[in-house]
């Protein structure tokens, strides 16, 4: 029986020919990562078990991305801890304003991230790194705190469910679009404790930018990871970010699966998933007569460059409706750059936004554009809980970027067809 | 190991934003977060939860994000046990690493709001005391029984020095 890529790399780094669905292994950990949130208490937890040095201090990422700017005095007192610990065990990679921008934007742009790689990071959104082919899961601080003295953690091997997606997508359609989907189709504990792999002729085509999200939204289904093989593309992504060439690895012909679900990617129109939760999604053709208050352009999900590209495209030359409130949150320092140099930001003043510095912003709730009671947002990012993004009687749409800037010009969520 | 308490009920998907807002995340001292633990969907939980109080829920409980403050916010109202049909696998995790034991149930949705229960976590066993009624869980896997026996995934770490 052959081996899929998901379970390959955790052989590799449990120092095994082969593992199996539901054994629990011990791995060896090639990047450990925390935020502002996650690792103060993770680095109680290490300074509890006694280590006098980290287990690797090129190996530890440490990101202050969630509050930040300092929104408030504790916000300050917990990234200051933060950067007193970085500077006192001499942690390399840790990341603050001016460098800083969303972790799983930024990390695989500053060329830390490999195919073949594991990465266990503090957030549950670091199964993002999927997306260049290695194996990436998100844990709590306590799990993190451990690694970051031994370098290794225990994982249970999941099944893997295949997701094919073939057929050319229709415009205005997007990676953003075919995770959506799939949650319309298996729901938020459609996948609890599994891998997603992600394959098929639309999956071949797909940019970086848009794998990155599918992979990012994986844990939306409930999924440990999300995978995409690596391929040129990825090759290509790796090189010019400058990192290490990794190792390539594709899941055998005879593979076990639990489960493999076929999608025709060719019938699907752009997917709004609506309030609580990621998976409540309908076509944007059937939502309806929603207003909009607010609408944000930014998140791990989907603030890269080619995020903002199609979305200025959509704004160029107009105007944010009355009454509405855009936010664009450029993901990284680097893109806000590109977007100055392309013109986009400009774009993006001159129909009214708001531009706000990289971070995670709005996207949980914390700061940069809160919303009150009753308020109504249309947003690129990944949950739109009850309460996620401000007052717990305000209400969240998720959409591609194309989506979201057509609604902030309309003042109502629309296709881009509309306009 | 026994446990005995009263249930606080919940439903499905309930996720780490509705634990925990994301505006009481800007600490990790556990009784700050306590303040903060359902502060939204049942504003009387954290300061009526007595200690041993059960909590149980439907499917895919603790969804969402990694945060630990999750469990730990949960544990600090005094809460010995949760009970639901399924759990988030990072929420999963993170309970048991903090020494805060679940239960997987598919009978989960017989208890009601105030009912009074007696587990034994070794054998997976709920005596619904008001209703008189027996239920199994599935049983939780060796390696977490060990981590949960150690007072959490610290003190396993120590203890294997």
């Amino acid at each position: 029986m052959g081996m899929t890529i998901t379970e390959k790399i955790l052989a590799i780094h449990s120092g095994r020919d082969r593992v199996s669905p539901g054994e629990i292994i011990q791995v060896k950990v090639d990047l450990a990562l925390a935020n502002d949130i996650t690792a103060p208490l993770a680095i109680k937890v290490f300074e509890e078990l006694g280590k006098k040095e980290v287990f690797d201090k090129e190996r530890i990422v440490l990101v202050p991305d969630h509050f930040v700017p300092n929104k408030d005095i504790p916000s300050a007192q917990q990234v200051k801890f933060v950067r007193d610990f970085a500077k006192r065990y001499g942690i390399k990679n840790f990341f603050e304003l001016g460098d800083v921008g969303i972790e799983h934007v930024l990390l695989p742009e500053k060329g830390l991230i490999s195919p073949g790689d594991l990465i266990i990071g503090a957030d549950s959104h670091t199964c993002t790194y999927g997306a260049l082919g290695a194996f990436s899961t998100g844990v709590g601080s306590t799990d993190l705190g451990v690694i970051m003295a031994t370098g290794e953690t225990w994982l249970r091997v999941p099944e893997t469910i295949k997701v094919i997606f073939n057929g050319s997508l229709k415009r205005w359609v997007y990676g953003k679009d075919l995770i959506l989907y799939l949650l319309k189709e298996i729901g938020t504990e459609g996948a609890i404790y599994k891998a997603i792999e992600f394959a098929g002729s639309t999956i071949k085509e797909l940019s970086m930018a848009d794998r990155f999200t599918m992979a990012n939204m994986a844990v939306e289904c409930g999924a440990k990871n999300g995978i995409f093989e690596p391929d040129e593309k990825t090759r290509d992504y790796v090189k010019k970010a400058g990192a290490k060439e990794g190792i390539y690895l594709s899941s055998d012909p005879d593979a076990e699966y639990e489960k493999v679900i076929e999608i025709d990617a060719s019938r699907i129109d752009p997917q709004v998933a609506c309030p609580h939760s990621p998976d409540n999604v309908v076509s944007v053709n059937e939502i309806g007569n929603v207003k909009i208050d607010q609408a944000f352009i930014g998140s791990c999900t989907n603030g890269r460059i080619e995020d903002l590209r199609i979305a200025s495209q959509v704004i160029k030359g107009k105007k944010v409706a009355d009454g509405v409130r855009l936010i664009v949150i450029p993901s990284t320092p680097k893109i806000y750059k590109e977007a100055i140099e392309e013109g986009i930001i400009s774009t993006f003043l001159d129909a009214g936004a708001v531009i706000g510095p990289p971070c995670c912003g709005p996207c949980l709730g914390g700061h940069m554009g809160i919303l009150a009671e009753g308020e109504i947002a249309v947003s690129t990012t990944n949950r739109n809980f009850k309460g996620r993004m401000g007052h717990p009687e305000s209400k969240v749409y998720l959409a591609n970027p194309a989506v979201v800037a057509a609604s902030a010009i309309a003042g109502r969520i629309i296709s881009p067809e509309e306009l | 190991m026994k446990i005995e308490g009263r249930a606080w009920r919940f439903g499905d998907n309930i996720d780490t934003d509705v634990i925990i807002p994301a505006r009481f995340l800007n600490t990790s001292d556990e009784k700050e977060l306590a303040k903060g633990c359902f502060a939204d969907l049942r504003p009387e939980f954290s300061k009526e939860a007595k200690k041993g109080d059960i909590i149980v829920a439907g499917k895919n409980f603790g969804c969402g994000s990694s945060r630990e403050h999750a469990p730990v916010a949960i544990k600090a109202c005094g809460i010995s046990l949760i009970i639901a049909k399924s759990f988030a696998r990072i929420f999963y995790r993170n309970a048991f690493n903090i020494g805060l034991p679940l239960l997987e149930c598919e009978d989960a949705e017989r208890i009601e709001e105030g009912d009074r229960l007696r587990v034994d976590l070794l054998k997976g066993e709920i005596i619904n005391l008001d209703k008189e009624e027996k239920y199994y869980a599935r049983p939780i896997p060796e390696f977490m029984m060990k981590i949960i026996e150690a007072g959490g995934l610290v003190n396993y770490v120590k203890s294997k020095k």
